[in-house]
């Protein structure tokens, strides 16, 4: 008994520990700010109140508890946090390059949630990440989609009720046409855009076998006790998620030919494509993307890096959109991650979009993408409190990130930022003169903390077959 | 609009046309394609009634620019348009200088991955100082119509192997051959200087695995003499030539392409871009600079502003290439690259912006200078940073980068603040020629935008 009481005693107690630790969210009113919902309108002068995590009223002349923070607003610009539908952040590995079919990895398990460059994503007005698994094999791992919560832990990280999905990929990374034939070494099949078609319907014809074993299984089990269940096949698990429409699935892809060839084999075999990634050539088959209700996430005007991306257009964001396709734009980079604010401007710029359609680019259309769109991309009562302050129109050059909440939170705030770097400095200088990491005269480099991450940029980093 | 409404519209254009007379689109004056076998002419054009931002000197909030022989002939805001003139309409719309990006590969790479053929680059060995840039540049490039219609029309060219790469180029994005496109055939030398640990700038050898720090360091000077020995070399080769010229009766030294090549550079009489991004680099390309009385200019420089005194003390200018790179270090500030140019303003630092891309990035160059203004650059010194200043760092600073009388008419009419996204070219002129606004970019939307 004693022992039970004790053990509860720890449950509970341990229980509030860790419940103290959460953070709780604050309550703050911004006033009088240009307010930019991007499903209602853009709204001048006027207040959001972030409560309880959410997004509590939008309106003028709010009122706030009395304990509430009050952010001036004037002259600044709220938008829904920013959505990055193809992201590699917090990842410690990427790829996982020796199968063709690697449906059983899980970019879950390789958070790591003191990236830094999470906090510049940030400080760039980002709050949602889709960690993709990279693009070396036609059926990838797992993604994982994110609320950017820096100096959390990674499991907090984690976006509730966010739609399971799995990479693919099509096109020269998965045909590893970067990768030198070396004598004696057979390539990895598939060499081919024919092979890689090949590849995944192999892969699903057993998908569907696999499924219809259970099946079969399930219905028999309750009559027949002496049945044994199929073994489980973790590889197969996340396509017959695929088919019964439970898993989305993002495509990498570059030209007309091989977004064409998945349609048809997802046609086929009676699955969607929720997106196609990249998908630079997407602006030649607008059309057929737009019948099959797949999306598009793109990146605004990158070309010629290599030969599928020599036809990219920058006009692409503004066909495909005409054409009826949901078009998200992406970062795919740490580094670009920071201005997709500029990047979706830049449909305004080329292809005429209009400032609503660019903005949705950012914000509401990769929600919708994400299977998150009741939660967050657009400011609206109810939704989370995933939102940045603007100095300026967003959509402006000149522009930069103030403060930016996620569930109400601030997880960067630009004064406190600054006020912070004299500290940081003068406790920089202290650990340099410290004994252990004052550069040896002679003998063993200083060892040199490495990135736990390789940066990643579309390419695959190759790995010897 | 109704039809009846489009009809008057284009019947009140028609008649305007009609008064003006000489008023074109200048869009439509030359050839209607990106492949240009043939140059659109030098006419005398007039841009009036525009915003006019010289950049040298105080903006024309209406004024006139007259272009004739490739030249800018008068500015200003009561300038006469002379007779048989084409019009350019300038009401509503502002002119700038083309943009000019310092620190570029234009035209020497097509394709980076999946097509070597189409990367001339990177000479084979640590010297080349013979490899020229303007040899090798591709005119018909896609990437140049492709960066030149978003307002940059001018673009130093650089290889970038070895120890020293070769000789880099500044172009106009303009001209059926490269010697149309030559601004200044051969600009600068460029130097990758030795970097400790190896890797780093334009794709300088692999990251050496060194044993131990000493040996690091060992190897870095071994380089680091090698250099030194090379120019030495040049020196003595030069002082050999000019003895023989004046005294035939000497021995006749023997002619040496690769030695011949440095010549100018090691007399100071043309500048020497170090490739050089942090501080250790910094440093020692002025100090080996100053050693060898070169004129140097980093290119770069994502630590200057951690050096910038020095740089101001030494006179040495920068080309920023590191703009919107993710800071060097995981503790260094979130913006500190994006403010490392409103640094160098401040200390007193000549310093351009430059995206450092080989071809496709290039035509972004107006948001790279943008960024800089967002954290804390003025946004005139951030159009500075992408006209004239670069035009001063190459020696340009009389040719180009500004709108002044003399100058090449290397002009971009917009609709809007030169560096804003949203912002529209409506008109450009490189060498005083009209350049018709279409790419490979624009003929592809065009080819695809109207398939149902």
């Amino acid at each position: 008994m004693m022992k039970k009481l004790l053990i509860l005693f720890v449950i509970v107690f341990v229980g509030s520990v860790a419940q103290a630790q959460r953070v709780t969210p604050p309550e703050t009113l911004i006033r009088n700010a240009t307010v930019i919902t991007v499903t209602r309108g853009t709204l001048e002068n006027t207040d959001v109140l972030l409560r309880n995590g959410k997004i509590a009223a939008v309106g003028k002349n709010l009122n706030a508890s009395t304990n509430a923070r009050v952010i001036d607003g004037a002259g600044k610009y709220v938008m829904p946090g920013i959505i990055d539908a193809h992201s590699h952040s917090m990842l410690d590995t990427i790829n996982e390059g020796t199968l063709a079919v690697t449906s059983m990895v899980r970019t879950e398990d390789v958070l790591n949630p003191s990236d830094v460059d999470l906090y510049r994503g940030l400080a760039g007005g980002v709050t949602t990440l889709n960690l993709l698994h990279g693009s070396a094999n036609p059926i990838g791992g797992l993604n994982t989609v994110v609320k950017i919560k820096y100096g959390r832990p990674a499991l907090e990280f984690l976006f509730p009720g966010a739609m399971p999905g799995i990479k693919f990929a099509l096109g020269e990374n998965v045909k590893r046409s970067a990768t030198p034939n070396q004598p004696g070494v057979t390539r990895r099949y598939p060499s081919t855009r024919m092979g890689v078609e090949e590849t995944i319907r192999d892969a699903f014809v057993r998908a569907r076998d696999y499924k219809r074993a259970w099946d079969e299984y399930r219905a028999a089990a309750g009559k027949d006790k002496n049945l044994v269940q199929p073994r489980r096949d973790l590889q197969l698990e996340p396509l017959v998620e695929i088919l019964e429409g439970k898993r989305y699935v993002h495509a990498h892809c570059y030209i007309a030919s091989e977004i064409l060839m998945l349609i048809n084999l997802a046609d086929e075999f009676g699955f969607k494509i929720k997106t196609f990634q990249h998908v630079l050539e997407g602006y030649k088959v607008a059309k057929e993307i737009a019948a099959h209700g797949a999306g598009a996430s793109i990146f605004a005007d990158s070309w010629s890096y290599k030969i599928e991306a020599y036809d990219a257009i920058p006009y692409n964001a503004a066909i495909m959109t005409r054409a009826g396709v949901v078009v998200s734009m992406n970062s795919d980079s740490d580094e670009r991650a920071r201005r997709l604010n500029i990047e979706a401007a830049k449909a305004m710029h080329w292809g005429d979009l209009t400032e609503e359609q660019a903005m949705r680019l950012i914000t509401i259309n990769p929600a919708i993408q994400l299977g998150i769109q009741e939660r967050v991309g657009s400011i609206e009562v109810g939704k989370d409190a995933d939102v940045a302050i603007w100095n300026g129109h967003p959509f402006s050059v000149y522009s930069r990130v103030d403060t930016t909440f996620v569930d109400g939170v601030v997880y960067f705030d630009r004064q406190q930022d600054l006020a912070r770097r004299a500290d940081l400095a003068k406790e920089r200088a202290t650990l340099e003169q410290a004994e252990p990491n004052k550069p040896p005269a002679r003998g063993q480099s200083p060892e040199t903390p490495r990135r736990r991450r390789p940066t990643h940029d579309d390419t695959i980093e190759e790995e010897q077959p | 609009m109704t039809v009846l409404q489009k009809l008057a519209a284009f019947t009140l254009l028609i008649s305007i046309c009609c008064i003006c007379g000489q008023t074109v689109m200048a869009q439509q004056i030359g050839s209607p394609t990106t492949q240009q076998g043939v140059l659109p002419p030098r006419g005398v054009f007039a841009i009036r009634n525009a915003r006019i931002v010289t950049v040298s000197a105080p903006d024309i909030e209406n004024g006139t620019i007259v272009i004739r022989d490739g030249k800018i002939e008068a500015v200003g805001a009561s300038v006469n348009v002379p007779a048989g003139a084409q019009i350019i309409e300038g009401r509503g719309l502002s002119v700038y200088p083309g943009m000019i990006d310092a620190g570029t590969n234009m035209g020497l790479v097509e394709v980076p991955q999946g097509a070597s053929g189409t990367v001339d680059l990177s000479e084979v060995g640590e010297f080349n100082p013979n490899a020229k840039a303007i040899t090798a540049v591709n005119p018909h490039s896609a990437h140049i119509a492709v960066t030149r219609v978003e307002g940059v029309t001018n673009t130093v060219t650089a290889p970038t192997g070895g120890l020293i790469s070769g000789q880099a180029a500044l172009i106009n994005l303009l001209g059926t051959a490269p010697k149309e496109m030559a601004v200044v055939p051969q600009a600068a030398l460029v130097i990758n200087y030795p970097r400790i640990g190896g890797g780093g700038g334009g794709g300088f050898g692999a990251p050496q695995q060194p044993t131990n720090l000493s040996e690091t360091l060992e190897a870095n000077a071994r380089q680091l003499e090698q250099l030194r020995k090379m120019l030495r070399d040049g020196e003595a080769y030069a002082r050999a030539q000019d003895a023989y010229a004046k005294d035939k009766s000497l021995p006749r030294p023997d002619q040496n392409v690769v030695l011949a090549a440095l010549v100018p550079y090691v007399r100071g009489q043309q500048p020497v871009i170090f490739r050089a991004d942090r501080e250790p680099e910094i440093r020692g390309a002025i100090r080996f600079a100053e050693e060898m009385k070169l004129k140097p200019i980093i290119l770069g420089g994502n630590d200057a502003w951690k050096v910038a005194s020095l740089l101001k003390e030494k006179n040495v200018p920068v080309i920023l290439t590191g703009v919107f790179s993710l800071p060097v270090r995981e503790d260094d500030a979130y913006d500190t690259l994006f403010e490392n140019p409103a640094k160098l303003q401040q200390a007193g630092v000549l310093f351009a912006i430059s995206t450092g891309d080989s071809g496709p990035e290039v035509r972004n160059l107006a948001q790279y200078a943008g960024m800089a203004a967002a954290y804390g650059l003025s946004k005139a010194d951030a159009v500075k940073s992408v006209t004239l200043n670069p035009a001063r760092i190459m020696n340009v600073g009389d040719r180009l980068g500004s709108i002044e009388v003399g100058k090449i008419a290397n002009l971009v009419v917009t609709d809007g603040d030169l560096l804003e996204i949203r912002t529209r070219i409506r008109y450009l002129l490189i060498d005083g020629r009209s350049v018709v606004l279409s790419s490979r970019h624009t003929e592809l939307n065009d080819a695809f935008k109207n398939r149902r």
